[in-house]
């Protein structure tokens, strides 16, 4: 039905585009992790010279580390957060459902920022978490742990993706069609048993896409520590985000940036793989 | 309309009784006081049209709405109050929900694993429902891999391989083609009487009914209509929705005095007592004059102008102009080209009196 | 399963409401609002952000924004990005989309993901992959730079959104197009197009919400003029002030209203459940992402 010309006219624009300044820029981070800094100036020598020094280093090792705990944990958060919220939306929220979904949706469409400096000014000493721990003589002083640390990365970052998470586990419950769930219970299951034999393995896909997107951004966010996260929580991003800046070390950095990618890319396709075996459609 | 409390006929006992149960939904009133008793071991089918509230009572029973009102027992005991999952009720649902990562063994399986049954016995048991319903072969299936009539069977199967004291078919044969429906309505009788569990049937469809039952209750705007065997409620509807609703029928307004009810030109002896009636006649019970040999005091005779012939096969349904009112339909053996002037007869024992 | 009790039936133990659940998503909802409610309150705070509890409200946070010529020109710098970015990603993500739908070229597959990695790749990456490549190119940075970024990076919305657009349209009425005489092109403008303007307009709204929200990839993009966000990050690093909390509180009665907007033009021309709509655009970047 389409002719050539028609099919030439709307595949090349995109496809040129997205190969210059999209495919191109990627390649090219690739290639600067085997190139290298000497003197201050960018050599295009090949080398696995970045790679070596990432192994070696035990900062970057343990920064990675720590990493992956934050994101881990920001991604265990936000499904135990998402989840039930979720399950009692699509289950148990009757006539409200709709009005409870936009509420939930609403402050996706909220600036990222916004939300992190909110919690900035909440768990901040002079914040306002302390302010009200002391207006009720719970404390005495504040507690300065809170703000600055690893922990507020945590929780700022699950306050960012539970409604992400939210979204697809939703979604995939909304799918699981009601009668089987009657069907369950007229087989003599308990509402417990339907949830654990019929409607978590429906919803997997859905928590599983969730789960991802949330550790995949996690692990390369840099703007949390920066906001909230102090030395102690400084994450890998961060490490790059200064290569690329007052450490003036491109190649290293791009070769971080490629760790990172091989890990978001690794999980993606894992993620495919358990999709395709839950599938039952 | 009548609130039959039926007695079971031939059958000893009452497995589930429905007293008094009437449900609303906001302020929609779907089910209006119903009473009704299930005899164990029979094939009754709910029947009615969308919204008569079949449906909604099948799944009052089933455990997956409460009454808004009302009572119903099985076998002594309270049942309305009893969550879905412990109620010895199973049902086999319209689009068969059969569970999508679940093999079809495992499908099967769901309801005995469930209950804790243990293992080795559910094995067996599973197997012989699978056998029963034919679908051993594809035991290691997904059921979406399978058609509608292999769904359907595999969820029968799962219903019954729980040993249920009775069983909720809610319209299971609707979403299949004609030739597989007649070919699974059979299967189902047979299975039913092998088995000889107590088959609540749920359908709209009023030859599905009559082909399987040993009683149908006929359902109307959420109350019993006329509950009775197949032949019983075909040769003596109660009402003229009753009449209608089952088979064809020419719907005759007589009025009647000293036994005689008149109806145009036709008129007919009836033990009904006098004042205006309405009447019901099957089409088939009208037939060519010349066809119907002892002519007895009770056999009519009208002549009668053909204005339609309309072939079916192995019989023909005639329009028929009598001055009775309205267009009489007759449905004659088929036969050559007949003339346009005809002689017509039929029995006064057909004619069956109805209320409006 | 809700069952609902009426009647007199209530000596049944029926599953009909969760106590425990419901507590638990009622905290999950406030852990989500809590912290927008104390900035939107804080912003009328006359001692500042901190302390409890607040008092003392005033309107002087805002006035002081309204006059903040820098915060302005910040918001106008990002304006014109974000629309400028809506035209870029609008146009190439339809032709993707048209691509991806009807034609067969080699590399399809790998375009399909390629176009689809600014979603799910942490910001970071795309920011810096750009930046190499505009310093490869010898580009200076500047606003142009981070419309590049933007522009090419939402295509990936784009693309979605009007994929799943395009499978909704009956093929037919293009059929039916062609056989009474039209072009294509002609097809494409009269028929096509207008069945694609309610996934056009949503994907539109998101595109300028999420361009108008850029933080990571305009970091390593922005040259001497700062977007709307980039600036607020500036201040953010000098300290705090009620200020940022008035222009938060902005942006939220901003967003909540470009929300409402989108939903009312859904519902109100497909008369689908609006419910679905938002989940479909919402969720198809998840699916998609994963």
């Amino acid at each position: 039905m389409y002719s050539r010309a028609y099919k030439t006219l709307i595949t090349a624009p995109p496809l040129l585009w997205v190969g210059l300044f999209l495919l191109l820029p990627y390649l090219l981070m690739f290639a600067h992790s085997f190139w290298l800094v000497r003197d201050g100036f960018l050599v295009h020598e090949w080398n696995l010279q970045n790679y070596h020094k990432l192994i070696a280093n035990p900062l970057y090792v343990e920064v990675l580390l720590r990493t992956m705990r934050i994101a881990a944990s920001v991604t265990l958060l936000s499904v135990f957060l998402g989840y039930p919220l979720a399950y009692y939306l699509s289950f148990h929220a009757g006539a409200r459902k709709e009005l409870l979904y936009q509420l939930v949706i609403v402050p996706l469409w909220v600036s990222y920022l916004v939300r992190g400096y909110a919690w900035k000014t909440i768990l901040g000493s002079d914040g306002v978490l302390n302010g009200f721990l002391q207006y009720l003589h719970i404390t005495h002083e504040p507690v300065g742990a809170l703000l600055y640390s690893p922990f507020a990365v945590i929780v700022m970052l699950t306050h960012i993706y539970t409604p992400f998470v939210f979204l697809p586990i939703y979604a995939s419950l909304e799918h699981i069609p009601r009668p089987l769930v009657e069907a369950s219970h007229d087989l003599g299951a308990n509402r417990l048993t339907t949830f654990l034999r019929v409607i978590l393995p429906l919803s997997m896909p859905g928590l599983l896409a969730g789960a991802t997107f949330a550790f995949v951004l996690s692990l390369g966010d840099f703007l949390a520590p920066l906001l909230v996260g102090g030395p102690s929580g400084t994450m890998i991003a961060n490490i790059v985000q200064s290569l690329f800046g007052a450490a003036y070390d491109w190649p290293l950095g791009a070769a971080i940036s490629v760790c990172i990618l091989l890990i978001t890319i690794t999980l993606l396709s894992l993620t495919e793989r358990f999709e395709k075996r839950w599938s039952f459609k | 309309m009548a609130n039959a409390h039926s007695a079971t006929s031939g059958a000893s006992g009452v497995l589930l009784a429905v007293r008094g149960v009437a449900k609303r939904f906001g302020d929609k009133e779907v089910l209006k006081s119903l009473s009704l008793d299930i005899a164990p071991g029979e094939f009754i089918t709910l029947l009615g049209e969308s919204g008569s509230g079949k449906t909604t009572l099948l799944r009052l029973i089933a455990g997956f709405e409460q009454p808004s009102s009302g009572e119903i027992w099985m076998n002594g005991d309270r049942l309305d109050i009893q969550p879905a999952h412990r109620r010895r009720v199973n049902t086999v649902f319209q689009q068969y929900a059969l569970f999508p990562h679940l093999s079809v063994r495992d499908n099967v399986a769901y309801g005995l694993r469930v209950k804790k049954t243990p293992k080795i016995e559910v094995g067996g048991r599973v197997d012989q429902a699978l056998k029963m319903v034919k679908m051993n072969e594809f035991a290691d299936a997904k059921p979406t891999r399978l058609s509608g009539g292999q769904q359907q069977r595999v969820a029968l199967a799962r219903a019954l391989v729980n040993r249920p004291q009775l069983l909720l078919l809610d319209e299971p044969l609707s979403a299949l083609d004609a030739n597989l429906r007649k070919q699974m309505q059979s299967e189902l009788k047979s299975l039913q009487r092998e088995v000889g569990i107590t088959f609540l049937f749920v359908t709209h469809d009023q030859e599905e009914a009559m082909a399987l039952s040993d009683r149908i209750a006929l359902l109307r705007n959420g109350a019993l209509e006329q509950v009775a065997a197949p032949r019983e409620i075909y040769a003596r509807p109660a009402t003229a929705y009753t009449a209608q609703f089952i088979g064809q029928t020419n719907l005759l307004k007589a009025s009647v005095k000293a036994g005689i009810a008149t109806c145009g030109s036709l008129k007919w002896p009836t033990s009904a007592s006098d004042g205006s009636t309405l009447f019901s006649l099957r089409p088939e019970a009208i037939q060519l004059a010349s066809d119907v040999l002892p002519v007895s005091a009770r056999w009519v005779r009208f002549r009668g102008t053909i204005q339609q012939q309309i072939y079916g096969g192995a019989s023909e349904q005639l329009e028929i102009e009598c001055g009775a009112g309205q267009p009489l339909r007759a449905r004659i053996p088929s036969r050559a080209a007949l003339g346009r002037d005809q002689e017509f007869s039929f029995s006064a024992d057909e004619v069956v009196q109805v209320k409006s | 399963m809700v069952v609902q009790m009426t009647g007199a039936n209530k000596s049944a133990k029926f599953p009909s409401r969760a106590p425990i659940l419901t507590s638990a998503a009622i905290l999950i909802f406030a852990f989500i609002y809590l912290p927008i409610v104390v900035l939107i309150v804080y912003s009328f705070n006359r001692d500042g952000v901190g302390g409890f509890p607040p008092q003392h409200l005033t309107l002087d946070w805002y006035r002081q924004l309204f006059a903040d010529g820098a915060i302005w020109d910040a918001v106008l710098n990002s304006v014109i990005v974000a629309a400028a970015s809506v035209a870029l990603a609008l146009t190439l993500g339809l032709l993707a989309a048209l691509a991806l739908d009807r034609a067969d070229f080699p590399g399809k597959a790998l375009f399909r993901r390629l176009v689809l990695l600014p979603l799910i790749l942490p910001g970071i990456i795309t920011g810096l992959s750009l930046l190499m490549f505009a310093v490869f190119v010898h580009l200076p940075l500047s606003l142009g730079t981070v419309f590049l970024g933007h522009g090419t990076a939402l295509i990936s919305v784009a693309t979605t959104e009007l994929f799943a657009g395009l499978q909704k349209i009956d093929r037919a009425q293009e059929e039916a197009s062609l056989d009474l005489g039209a072009t294509p092109w002609q097809t494409f403008w009269r028929v096509t197009l207008p069945n694609l303007k309610l996934s056009l307009i949503a994907a539109g709204l998101l595109i300028f919400t999420l361009s108008m929200d850029e933080i990571a990839v305009t970091f390593f993009l922005i040259g001497r003029d700062n977007t709307l966000p980039l600036e607020i990050w500036g201040r953010l690093r000098r300290g705090i002030t009620p200020e940022i909390n008035a222009i938060s509180t902005l942006i939220f009665a901003l967003s909540v209203a470009l929300i409402v907007i989108w939903y009312r033009i859904r519902t109100r021309s497909l008369g689908a459940k609006p419910q679905d709509l938002l989940e479909q655009a919402a969720t198809q970047q998840q699916e998609q992402a994963a």
